[in-house]
């Protein structure tokens, strides 16, 4: 009976609205740093200071200092500008690119455009997702932008997935078929009736891609593929600690809780955005 | 069946042949000319123009894409640019720790993920569920190098009960290799567990709510045994599928791990051959991964028709 | 004879929402009770409760006995030994009431296992005896085969084998047809018929289907927002009917909306001339032909100005993509559509958008008719597209509002979005929607088979009106003969892709010419005949 399912459903919309909030507060946090060292930092992170080397956290220095003497919770703020850069225009070329690409595969399913996304999809996901990512910055030189690339390219695939997933069952749906008796065209019912249709799963989707993104900019700034010294980055900064882990363990655990944190903020919000925008419990709520 | 399987064998040949195609225009775009990287940077023109000619760097690309696809369905992988020795003695020494690296990750992965998402799925909303969901939410959050990082700081340097890297070789025995594998294994496992838990769970909880679990329960089975008998079986299918997806992530995990640990699998492999525009070594390393990853989802393939008769039909 | 099953004074809530409201039920040995009610009534949760697998958060008040042992006393080890064995259950959905990935044979022997304890061999043997006994025989379905390549009936069939493999004392059927194609449920219905006779079990059949009751039960319970509004034998209930609600389901069931049946006399509308649509099956696999199904093959037919046509038929027979051909949805392998003396639709040729104007559609599931996001305005208007010069300003709203008022609703209406209206109130929606650009013929495909009986006879009516007022022609689709029956003027049987009989409605229901239209008509049930052969059967005796 449909009365249990939506009690169900009321008793888990507390914690989907808190999840949602607590995951927004993180995100909200590292997006304001990142926009905060746009025009303030508290110290230059390019400029060394061998005498103020390895410093613990203190008043001048929250979050102390590294091995050359900069300010962490300057580089922590430089570096959140980094990460979230990177992840979220690699969610941006996949949204712009995989979604067309979907919705079309899936007006016009079974023709060659479907069949060529399709085979397309399953040769990129053949490649292990970083070491794509580790060939295209090697052969296209490490940097930011090629890590957007990198990370974009594996972006598309997943939106085109998902955009073709949803909007398949979506066509066979009674209300398209009275848009084409209507007499509309598949691009216009794309853009009238499936696209707004399938916002929800995309915007999830989007959050959760955003978080891959920033976990796989980290891994190629790490191994020295993503961005380059001197912008500071939270995968080098790792990667810098490493050496100094048991002299200085808090350069590591601090770069490496920004990571974590992050990343929980994004995935925190992305599960309360689901529960949120699916529309039985929509419904629910505006009673 | 045999239909199926004729059918997933064809798809994976055509997936390796496109990634040749892939990988090799790929690489042909890479700047600089290896037969100058190799002889280094006051080598003698007529000498790189000999080497360019023992390479056949100067044929056309189709044939030297041929010549290399030829070379690898015969198992000859060429030979490495700046080691001088066949690739494929590189990569044969350098498997033997990536390959048991990622399976032991895989295996540990899932022998945590699918009892914790069993568990959480049948008290759900209990305490144990919440503390399954906490944890794996944390753990999907937390990449695996810092993670690491951060077991070398207790296990190996704090308390001592690992080395803090290295590889002793399988020929030190097995038990000791395994042990200098076990914190790298367990730093790859951790976050790959934690979203196969969350998706066994999700799968256990709607297999729960199909018809046929409350035709199960009408008959007079237990919650419990429904849920073992027959929605757990059901569930597994989803399941098989992030098996098989986190093969592949596993296997591109390793290769930054083995840089934290300083193993010398085909990750360091990989890394030296990019420094060193080694490009053939690089080649090989990148289709080798890519020929596994697609075995492995031609065995995922071939388990759902073990577990799903729908598959089987026919043929 | 004791009550087998019974209910005393039992109300449910769910979450603090009451669901039943102190339900009396009795049920005696080898007797059939019909529990009778509309969706949301709550005759499902009443199984669920009698099997005491209720959902989460149930709070349950009186009595249930089984044999005279309360069943709200026991403990839920004792419950899993009667369920199954003592009281066996059957659902709704046959296609998915099995375990996809288990055996038919499996699934029936592990009744018979957890409850008699007996060996894997003796429970596969007991098993081959039940599907026997429930018209599966071996010769075509042996034990090891999978729910996927059976049929719904026979799907059906091992469920009931399922239910009844212990020999239960009651069995509770929870609209255990209402999936079914009408041969399909006249097979079950005998089935279960036969079994509660031999094995002398009480039958607790739920329904929404009065002609299914009134042919199967012997005493009848109706059920109306968690109550039992009335209860008696049945041909004294249907004599009586003391209840004003169960006058009005009794009427809504066989309604028949007012109006005169009318020749085809106007002039052709739309003319179908031996038309084929074959539909490309996926490969097995790639490097296997292409395979195709025909699913409309060489169909012609007429429809006339100011006529209502039905078009009949099970699931599979092509009915519906006919309907998409005519609609222009889909493209002809063969044949042409002609719409008013132009064509329309032929051999890979779609309609252009100025004809398409003339022929408008309502589609059966009220709920996905229509986009979530827009207002009712935007969604009744789409057909505008049509038009070289849509209505724009005040134009627009004034044909919006008159398409709402014919339909029976409010100007005030275009505002909303669609989730505040109820299912027949969308079903209107999707009429005034058909209407707006006055097409000359309106589609119905299966308009009226996702409604409650009293939401139907009331668009049913709506219908027979606006083709009275407007002279608007029908092809009326369904699977529902009397629904058919009620509303159409001509009929047309379709049968594997091809029409096997035509004629008017009542010439064809009186004297079916083709054996698969007889077929049909027998297995259809309906009050009367079944109130009357009841009476036949006590007098005799």
């Amino acid at each position: 009976m449909d009365r249990t399912r939506d009690e169900r459903r009321r008793w888990g919309a507390a914690r989907t609205t808190r999840s949602f909030l607590v995951g927004g507060a993180l995100t909200l946090t590292f997006l304001s740093a990142a926009l905060l060292s746009l025009v303030w930092r508290p110290y230059d992170v390019t400029r060394l200071d061998v005498a103020s080397r390895l410093l613990a956290p203190s008043a001048d220095h929250w979050l102390g200092t590294d091995q050359y003497g900069r300010d962490l919770l300057a580089m922590v703020m430089v570096g959140a500008r980094t990460s979230i850069a990177v992840a979220l225009i690699a969610v941006g070329v996949g949204v712009l690119f995989g979604v067309p690409l979907g919705l079309s595969a899936a007006a016009r399913r079974g023709g060659w455009l479907d069949e060529f996304i399709m085979r397309g999809n399953d040769l990129i996901f053949a490649f292990p997702a970083l070491l794509l990512a580790i060939m295209i910055t090697a052969v296209f030189g490490p940097g930011a932008v090629n890590a957007i690339i990198a990370i974009g390219i594996f972006n598309i695939p997943v939106f085109a997935r998902l955009s073709r997933g949803g909007a398949l069952s979506l066509w066979t749906r009674d209300f398209v078929l009275a848009a084409r008796v209507a007499g509309k065209g598949p691009a216009r019912i794309s853009a009238e009736h499936i696209l707004p249709n399938i916002m929800n799963l995309l915007i999830v989707q989007a959050t959760i891609q955003f978080s891959l993104g920033i976990l796989a900019e980290a891994g190629l700034s790490y191994i020295g593929l993503g961005a380059q010294p001197p912008l500071p980055s939270w995968g080098r900064m790792l990667a810098e600690a490493q050496t100094m882990i048991s002299l200085a363990p808090h350069l590591a655990l601090v770069p490496g809780l920004a990571i974590v944190l992050t990343v929980l903020g994004l995935n925190l919000m992305g599960d309360g955005l689901r529960d949120m925008l699916d529309p039985r419990l929509r419904r629910e709520r505006r009673a | 069946m045999l239909t199926y399987l004729l059918q997933r064998l064809a798809s994976l040949v055509l997936t390796l042949a496109a990634a040749t195609i892939v990988i090799f225009v790929m690489i042909e775009m890479v700047p600089g000319d290896p037969a100058a990287f190799m002889m280094g940077m006051n080598a003698d023109p007529e000498a790189v123009g000999a080497l360019r000619d023992q390479l056949g760097l100067d044929q056309p690309a189709a044939v030297r894409y041929l010549d290399w696809v030829k070379g690898l369905v015969a198992g000859d992988f060429g030979v490495s640019y700046t080691y001088k020795v066949p690739v494929f003695e590189l990569i044969a020494d350098r498997i033997g720790i990536s390959l048991p690296l990622t399976l032991y990750a895989l295996v540990l992965s899932t022998l945590i993920a699918i009892p914790a998402g069993v568990f959480a799925a049948s008290r759900r909303n209990g305490a144990a569920d919440v503390s399954v969901m906490g944890v794996t939410q944390l753990g999907i959050a937390i990449p695996n190098f810092w993670f690491a990082m951060l077991l070398v700081f207790v296990f190996a340097i704090t308390l001592r009960w690992f080395s803090a890297g290295g590889f002793p070789g399988w020929d030190a025995g097995f038990l000791p290799a395994m042990k200098a594998l076990t914190l790298p294994a367990i730093a790859l496992a951790l976050p790959q567990a934690s979203i196969l838990a969350r998706v066994m769970r999700s799968a256990l909880i709607d297999t729960m709510g199909e018809d046929y679990v409350r035709t199960a329960r009408a008959k007079g089975l237990t919650a419990r045994q429904a849920l073992w008998r027959h929605a757990l079986r059901n569930a597994l299918i989803p399941v098989l599928t992030i098996i098989g997806l986190q093969f592949s992530f596993l296997l591109a995990g390793a290769i930054i791990i083995e840089n934290v640990f300083f193993l010398p699998g085909l990750g360091r492999l990989v890394f030296q051959a990019i420094t060193q525009r080694d490009l053939i070594v690089v080649k090989s390393v990148v289709i080798l991964l890519v020929f596994a990853v697609t075995v492995v989802t031609f065995l995922v393939d071939m388990a759902y028709a073990a577990v799903d008769p729908r598959l089987r039909r026919g043929g | 004879m004791s009550a087998s099953l019974s209910l005393s004074a039992v109300s449910l809530s769910i979450q603090g929402q009451p669901i039943l409201d102190h339900v009396d039920l009795e049920l005696k040995k080898g007797e059939v009770l019909g529990l009778v009610g509309e969706s949301g009534s709550g005759k499902s949760m009443t199984a669920l409760a009698a099997m005491q697998l209720l959902p989460q958060g149930a709070s349950l008040t009186g009595v249930i006995e089984l044999d005279g042992q309360d069943l709200t006393d026991l403990d839920e080890a004792a419950l899993c030994r009667l369920r199954g064995g003592a009281i066996g259950m059957i659902f709704q959905e046959p296609m998915t009431a099995l375990n996809p990935l288990q055996t038919i044979g499996h699934q029936v022997a592990e009744t018979i296992r957890i409850h008699r304890g007996v060996s894997r061999h003796q429970s596969a043997r007991l098993a081959r005896e039940v599907l026997n006994r429930v018209g599966l025989p071996e010769a075509h379905f042996a034990l090891d085969r999978y729910p996927h390549d059976l049929s719904g009936g026979q799907r059906q069939r091992v469920v009931i084998a399922i239910a009844i493999a212990c020999r239960p004392k009651v069995l509770i059927a929870d609209e255990p047809t209402t999936a079914l194609d009408v041969t399909t449920q006249a097979e079950i219905l005998a089935l279960l018929k036969h079994l509660v006779a031999e094995e002398q079990m009480g039958l607790l059949l739920i329904t929404h289907d009065l002609a299914v009751v009134a042919d199967m039960a012997d005493r009848i319970a109706i059920m109306k927002d968690g109550r039992i509004v009335e209860a008696g034998e049945t041909v004294a209930l249907f004599d009586t009917m003391r209840h004003p609600y169960t006058r009005r389901l009794f009427e809504a069931s066989r309604h028949v909306p007012r109006g005169e049946r009318r020749r085809a006399e106007g002039e052709p509308l739309l003319e179908a001339e031996g038309i084929v649509r074959d539909y490309r099956l996926p490969r097995r696999a790639f490097w296997h032909p292409r395979r195709t199904h025909r699913a409309v093959d060489h169909v012609s037919f007429t429809l006339r100005r100011g006529e209502n046509v039905g078009l009949v038929g099970e699931s599979g027979c092509g009915k519906s993509t006919l309907a998409r051909a005519v609609l222009g949805l889909e493209s002809l392998q063969e044949g042409r559509i002609t719409l008013l003396g132009s064509p329309f639709a032929g051999r890979d040729i779609l309609p252009e958008p100025a004809a398409r104007r003339d022929v408008q559609v309502v589609f059966q599931d009220p709920y996905g008719s229509f986009n979530p996001r827009h207002r009712v305005e935007r969604l009744i208007a789409e057909p505008f597209h049509l038009l070289d010069r849509p209505p724009h300003g005040a134009v627009r709203r004034a044909r919006i509002e008159r398409a709402l008022g014919e339909v029976g609703l409010a100007p005030a209406d275009a505002s909303k979005y669609i989730h505040e209206f109820s299912g027949g109130q969308r079903q209107r929606l999707a009429i005034a929607r058909a209407l707006i650009i006055e097409p000359a013929l309106i589609i119905l495909d299966e308009a009226v088979s996702a409604l409650d009986v009293s939401i139907r006879a009331q668009i049913l009516d709506l219908l027979a009106d606006l083709s009275e007022r407007l002279g608007v022609t029908y092809l009326f689709i369904s699977h529902d003969l009397s629904v058919v029956r009620a509303i159409t003027d001509r009929v047309m049987v379709m049968k594997d892709g091809s029409i096997v009989e035509e004629g008017e409605t009542d010439e064809v229901f009186a004297r079916p010419q083709h054996a698969y239209t007889q077929r049909l008509l027998a297995a259809t049930p309906l009050i009367d005949d079944a109130l009357a052969r009841r009476r036949d059967r006590t007098l005799s005796r």
